[in-house]
């Protein structure tokens, strides 16, 4: 094939550049009204026509990470003057802290079951791939296409199934039972994606390193695996995206000890008035894990998207 | 170093036989050369010698010892391949240490051979480069060094100079002749091209289809070719081979093609049916009184030479002339053939042998 090398005009430039802002502008403007109305009070949130400037305030952050209740105005005047900031503002509402909420549990588990699971799905999705990358496997094509067709339906599909066997093995609300249940998801698009990675690598560099006198499994992790890294970084972004906003099982099979922040977040709204303030916080905090490891790997990200593009 | 013998090796990949039955032997220093067209099993051959394959049958002993079955690193052995492989997150330096890392050498030892290799191949200046950005000669000299530091048996080369360009292929050939002949270890080396393995090896293997078609000197590959595969393959242009019906027995110092009588050396080994006569280029002779009738169909010039393409009966003839020799487009003349030079081949394809070739043919 053949592409024009030209350098493009200011004018193409220009229009480019324009487009790329009018389109980052549409994408981003729900991500900045949610940020934005975790930092306004509830009144300014159901403002109409909406605020875009307002007086920032912490309420929603406060009200999220507390559970409060309401006291009289007389046994509020016997607490005497509030002892800290996030007091204060508790109590312009008549409410006093009671003590901490469940979104900082909740916002743990997310972390343990979206980490965890991602870890296991690129772990056992490497070896496989490799396994089918370069050994004789019997019933190769069988098996990969089998793999594939775990992801034709949509997972939910098999809800009441899962449901089910859940109760039954004791795995409902527990944290092994959604680390196993979201690798299962995400390890036939992991086999899948990283196969591809691995077919890419020549085979010369393990033999290279096979005659340089390292075993066969030295010559995976310390040629294959440093080979395979963009590929293995984009796996994991995928994995983690879906696990990590995974909603509809979590709310299914887990209702307390092993509850994810996705479930947690929307029984704000019931307690107490609704509260989107205190759930745009939510929103925010839970969007920056995924934001921070997505900026730290965004290299590998784009070089795994255009990854095969080009042929040496 | 090390001799290599290769005895009865065979290797099937499911239905399809990769190398059959092959036997040859490659002297301690010899720089050897497996030579054949694409497919034809040397790459194989290669690869079970190094023990990245493992043969079906036979036995490959390096130094005296059995190794057929061995993993890789019991064997001792270097290998460079066509794609140099080498490590593309690490640079240059650690790309050569790589070997002496995995024996557990000694840090400064390991600074102090890699140093001293680079000096041997001219890379000094780029050790500390990532080989990304090398050059494919660069590339091959890294690929080399990782190759020669340390100290192998033997080096075992797959095609190590395909991928660099027409120019540069011959000037690296010239400096791996000349590494070999100071190191004086033992190399096999792969390749399909006859012009690189006849400037380069000690010895070549002619392989075609998985078997061994002949192996020797070049310059006995190029005189007295086994069968008539091996005389279309080596020599450019390739032998005239020309198909007649006849008959020799012991003794026979002639055959007749169209009435002429063509002088040829003293049979050996007799055949009857169609037979083929095989004359390099350069041993025709134009002599307009020749028996032989031609005509001139093109003519190349090639500077002290020129190739002379006549029409016979018996198909296009590729002559190598002087080019002071006249040789007008169109006119008919009569091709003398230089009678010692001459082989013949039976209805297989293969040299009747005759007193000329005995001595090479004879070994087998």
């Amino acid at each position: 094939m053949s592409y024009s090398i030209t350098e493009p005009s200011s004018r193409q430039k220009w229009i480019a550049g324009g487009l790329v802002i009018a389109y980052a502008i549409l994408t981003l403007l729900p991500l900045a009204w949610i940020i934005a109305t975790g930092f306004k009070t509830p009144a300014d949130a159901i403002a109409y026509p909406p605020k875009v400037l307002f007086t920032p305030s912490l309420e929603g952050y406060v009200n999220l990470f507390t559970s409060r209740s309401r006291v009289t105005p007389e046994d509020l005047a016997a607490l005497g003057p509030p002892s800290t900031w996030y007091d204060s503002i508790v109590r312009q509402y008549g409410m006093v802290i009671t003590g901490a909420s469940r979104y900082g549990e909740r916002f743990l588990n997310s972390i343990i079951i979206g980490f965890g699971s991602t870890f296991l799905s690129v772990f056992l999705g490497t070896i496989a791939a490799y396994a089918f990358s370069r050994f004789k496997v019997p019933l190769k094509d069988d098996l990969l296409f089998f793999i594939l067709s775990t992801r034709m339906m949509p997972p939910i599909a098999v809800a009441i199934p899962i449901f089910l066997m859940y109760r039954q093995l004791g795995l409902s609300d527990t944290h092994l039972g959604m680390i196993l249940l979201y690798t299962a998801v995400n390890l036939s698009l992991s086999v899948w994606l990283l196969k591809g990675f691995i077919d890419e690598i020549p085979i010369e560099y393990e033999e290279a390193a096979l005659i340089d006198g390292y075993t066969r499994f030295q010559a995976f992790y310390k040629v294959v695996l440093p080979q395979a890294a963009t590929g293995i970084a984009s796996t994991a972004i995928f994995c983690l995206i879906f696990a990590w906003n995974e909603y509809a099982f979590a709310v299914l099979l887990t209702s307390g000890t092993a509850q994810t922040a996705p479930p947690f977040i929307p029984t704000i709204i019931g307690a107490g008035g609704k509260d989107w303030p205190a759930v745009a916080a939510g929103a925010t905090l839970f969007l920056l894990p995924i934001m921070v490891f997505t900026i730290l790997l965004r290299k590998h990200l784009l070089r795994g998207i255009t990854f095969g593009a080009v042929r040496k | 170093m090390a001799q290599i013998v290769i005895k009865s090796l065979r290797k099937e990949f499911g239905a399809f036989t990769a190398v059959q039955s092959s036997s040859f032997t490659i002297e301690d220093g010899e720089f050897f050369m497996l030579l054949g067209p694409s497919g034809c099993g040397k790459t194989t051959t290669l690869r079970m010698i190094a023990g990245l394959e493992l043969p079906t049958a036979g036995e490959i002993f390096i130094d005296g010892a059995e190794v057929s079955q061995k993993p890789v690193s019991q064997r001792d052995i270097a290998f460079v391949f066509q794609m140099f492989a080498l490590y593309p997150h690490m640079n240059v330096r650690k790309n050569i240490s790589y070997p002496l890392v995995s024996q557990g050498m000694k840090r400064d030892q390991v600074r102090a051979k890699v140093n001293e290799v680079a000096e041997i191949l001219g890379i000094t200046s780029i050790l500390e480069k990532p080989v990304g950005g090398l050059s494919g000669g660069d590339r091959q000299r890294v690929a080399l060094g990782r190759a020669i530091v340390r100290d192998p048996a033997c080096f075992l080369m797959d095609e190590p100079l395909g991928a660099l360009d027409a120019e540069f292929r011959e000037h690296m050939a010239l400096e791996l002749r000349a590494l070999h002949d100071r190191m004086r270890a033992t190399t096999v080396y792969v390749t399909h091209d006859q012009l690189e393995a006849m400037q380069m090896g000690d010895k070549i293997v002619v392989m075609n289809h998985g078997v061994v078609e002949q192996f020797g000197r070049p310059q006995e590959i190029y005189d007295w070719p086994a069968t008539t595969f091996v005389a279309r393959f080596i020599g450019s242009p390739a032998m005239n081979l020309l198909n007649f019906d006849g008959m020799v027995g012991n003794g026979s110092t002639q055959v007749t093609l169209s009435d002429a009588a063509i002088k040829i050396p003293p049979m050996i080994s007799g055949a009857s049916g169609p037979l083929t006569l095989g004359v390099r280029p350069e041993h025709i002779r134009l002599d307009d009184a020749a028996p032989l009738k031609a005509r001139i169909r093109a003519a190349e010039y090639l500077g002290t030479t020129q190739i002379i393409t006549l029409d016979t009966p018996y198909g296009p003839v590729k002559a190598r002339i002087a080019s002071t020799q006249a040789a007008t487009i169109g006119d008919t003349t009569g091709l003398a053939f230089d009678a010692r030079s001459i082989t013949l081949f039976d209805p297989t394809g293969h040299a009747l042998i005759s007193e000329a070739n005995q001595k090479v043919l004879s070994h087998g």
